[in-house]
């Protein structure tokens, strides 16, 4: 209580420029009311740009009678480059990741600097999101067992993927006058190619990022987080909520609100400290719901595995699978979308290779771990108790099959979800931003343009279906791996150098420890 | 090689007593000080985007206002009496990292006010002292 009498003291203003918007966008909206609910109308209105933006970035090529997406071609091969070309950083820096985590690296001289944990930490609850929880439900409806088998291989190749981009975010991040950083793709793609030569394209390639970055945080980190959330406390509130979409969507914009725009630093920083422990509460139920499926793990593991060698009964075969378990992990993990080295490039390091080896631990927690354990839940579930979903698909698809065994546990998954999909919007608030002012610069005027449209998105989100939202969103993701991967391939030859360097300077006693 | 008084500084009045007698001791022995202020962080806490971005200039704050608000003082306080010294800013766990800076500075005696907390404030807070007292590796004097 005391914390909102002050929140209500200090922003007073704030407070009645929200109503005022919600006043507004309630006028704004009401004649539609007549014929077709708000969410409806919105719904309608979307449908036909998300299906447009989604045929013209998922262009596919038919293989072997699936459909392959050239954007999903592009982020595989793309993990696959790097894993060889890093000379599978992926499991020999592992070791060494958790190392300098721990701190073991750290020089106590720079105490009270970002840690490598700290940086991890931030970046991991801006990844898992609903789509740890919801996305892989997806993966497993449309994909079948066997793309959970994918989504594991695009987790464990998207770890070198991940290692290049944040090395490359430390290396050329900004250190603006004021002592604060700016990193993240668009300042690698920008100084990395001017230092090879190619200022115009460089300049071309980041200002392109920017702009998807900015475009992308209205849909990954924003739209399909509300939708989500909103679709869980609705299925707990039993379908009381139908229709008020809108409701739900103006009550998250104005806590978003009051973050971003107002400052209330509190919020995020209460969320920042929850999600790390409703992700080891959510892995631990996760862990006994499987526990209790036991007899069905050998035959839910079976069918992954034969699920991916053979795709039966998915649209595609096999490689309809592959696809699905990629477009998925992809969407988790983020791994060559560029989002995390934004916040990757924060951490206090002479050594840019660090944090790149860091960052491998991401995608391993978000896709390996956490996905996986997801996964095996739906299909346990779906092995012990068949039809347990209905016709529920996403979130409420997961969260039916804990209700299999915990008949309450709906409720604090939908608050572990809410409270996921807030740290993300609050980070992808924040990695949007940082396009928005690569593009427009600092002026903190038009830095409030930017967050009043995030928190509009948060709205609309939870007033359209979850289809078309996952299509825009999947899109502007994968538009976004365009510049980023591109980008990659030709800085690789310099991070190569640098982790080559780094790992002599390691194994000849250069670099030692200063703990143990 | 002159022996090392490290002195545990923070803004409390303990700490302006602990002062005062390490500079005594010190004077009588010819011994230098070392005047230490902890910040308490830890490098395992969790923090926004925005945060980390901003968490280097922070961190310079934090360092400037504690050399201009206690660490000064207390120099000055030490020079006044004749005594050289030295002075030492860390971010971490309070008793932990007095204790490393001990070891690193290799001073012989550490001197550390009480907050003069009441019983029931102690056991449900600890203090810093007694927790030095536990994992020192040199003499602590716990200056009341």
């Amino acid at each position: 209580m005391m914390m909102w009498g002050k929140i209500m003291k200090i922003h007073k203003l704030s407070l009645a420029r929200v109503a005022l918007a919600v006043i507004m966008a309630a006028i704004m909206l009401s004649p539609e009311q007549a014929s077709a609910s708000i969410d409806e109308t919105i719904n309608a209105a979307t449908a036909p740009i998300a299906s447009a933006i989604g045929a013209f970035v998922f262009f596919k090529i038919p293989v072997f009678g699936a459909q392959l997406p050239l954007v999903v071609l592009w982020l595989v091969v793309g993990a696959v480059f790097f894993t060889f070309r890093m000379g599978f950083i992926n499991i020999r820096g592992f070791k060494h990741a958790i190392e300098l985590v721990r701190g073991d690296y750290a020089n106590p001289k720079d105490s009270g600097e970002v840690s490598h944990f700290q940086a991890l930490a931030t970046a991991v609850s801006g990844t898992v999101g609903i789509g740890n929880i919801g996305g892989v439900a997806v993966a497993v409806t449309v994909g079948g067992p066997g793309a959970t088998f994918w989504l594991i291989m695009a987790g464990f190749l998207g770890m070198s993927t991940k290692f290049v981009e944040c090395t490359l975010g430390v290396k050329y991040r900004n250190e603006n006058a004021d002592g604060s950083v700016s990193g993240g793709p668009m300042y690698y793609l920008r100084k990395g190619f001017a230092e090879r030569g190619m200022d115009g394209f460089g300049k071309f390639l980041g200002a392109f990022y920017a702009i998807g970055i900015f475009i992308g945080a209205m849909g990954i980190g924003n739209m399909f987080q509300s939708n989500q959330a909103y679709v869980q406390l609705n299925n707990v509130a039993g379908g009381a909520l139908d229709g008020l979409g809108w409701l739900v969507g103006l009550i998250m914009a104005g806590i978003v609100y009051l973050v971003i725009v107002g400052g209330i630093k509190s919020i995020a920083r209460v969320t920042e400290k929850i999600v790390p422990f409703m992700a080891i509460f959510y892995c631990f139920f996760a862990l006994i719901v499987i526990a209790m499926n036991g007899s069905a793990i050998p035959e839910a593991i079976g069918n992954i595995f034969s699920g991916a060698m053979t795709g039966e009964g998915v649209a595609g075969g096999a490689l309809g699978a592959l696809i699905i378990g990629f477009q998925r992990a992809v969407f988790s993990n983020e791994a060559g979308i560029g989002s995390a080295s934004i916040a990757h490039s924060a951490v206090r390091t002479n050594e840019p290779v660090t944090e790149g080896i860091v960052s491998l631990l991401e995608p391993f927690i978000d896709t390996i771990v956490i996905c996986t354990i997801t996964a095996l839940v739906i299909g346990t579930t779906a092995v012990a108790h068949p039809g347990y979903a209905g016709d529920a698909t996403g979130i409420a698809m997961t969260s039916a099959a804990f209700k299999t065994q915990f008949s309450w546990f709906p409720i604090p998954l939908a608050f572990a979800g809410m409270l996921f999909a807030f740290s993300t919007m609050i980070s992808w608030s924040y990695y949007g931003l940082k396009g928005w002012t690569y593009l427009f610069g600092e002026d903190a005027k038009l830095q409030i343009v930017y967050k009043l449209l995030f928190c509009a998105f948060v709205a609309l989100g939870c007033m359209v279906q979850l289809g078309p939202i996952l299509d825009i969103s999947d899109a502007l993701v994968f538009l976004i791996c365009v510049p980023n991967i591109l980008g990659l391939y030709i800085l690789s030859p310099i991070v190569k150098r640098e982790l080559d360097s780094y790992l002599a300077r390691v194994k000849s006693g250069e670099i030692r420890k200063f703990k143990n | 090689m002159t022996e090392k008084f490290l002195v545990a500084i923070d803004a409390s009045p303990g700490s302006e007593r602990a002062l005062k007698a390490a500079i005594a001791v010190a004077k009588s022995s010819g011994a230098t000080l070392v005047l230490v202020h902890i910040i308490e962080w830890s490098p395992f806490s969790f923090h926004t985007p925005e945060e980390l971005a901003e968490r280097h200039k922070r961190r310079e704050d934090e360092l400037d206002r504690a050399k201009e608000a206690l660490l000064g003082p207390a120099e000055a306080a030490a020079s006044a009496a004749g005594v050289s010294c030295e002075s030492i800013i860390r971010h971490g766990h309070p008793a932990e990292t007095l204790a490393e800076v001990a070891t690193e500075t290799g001073a012989m005696q550490i001197f550390i006010g009480r907050k003069g907390r009441s019983k029931a404030g102690l056991l449900l807070f600890g203090s810093v002292a007694s927790s030095l007292i536990q994992i020192s590796a040199v003499p602590v004097t716990v200056v009341p």
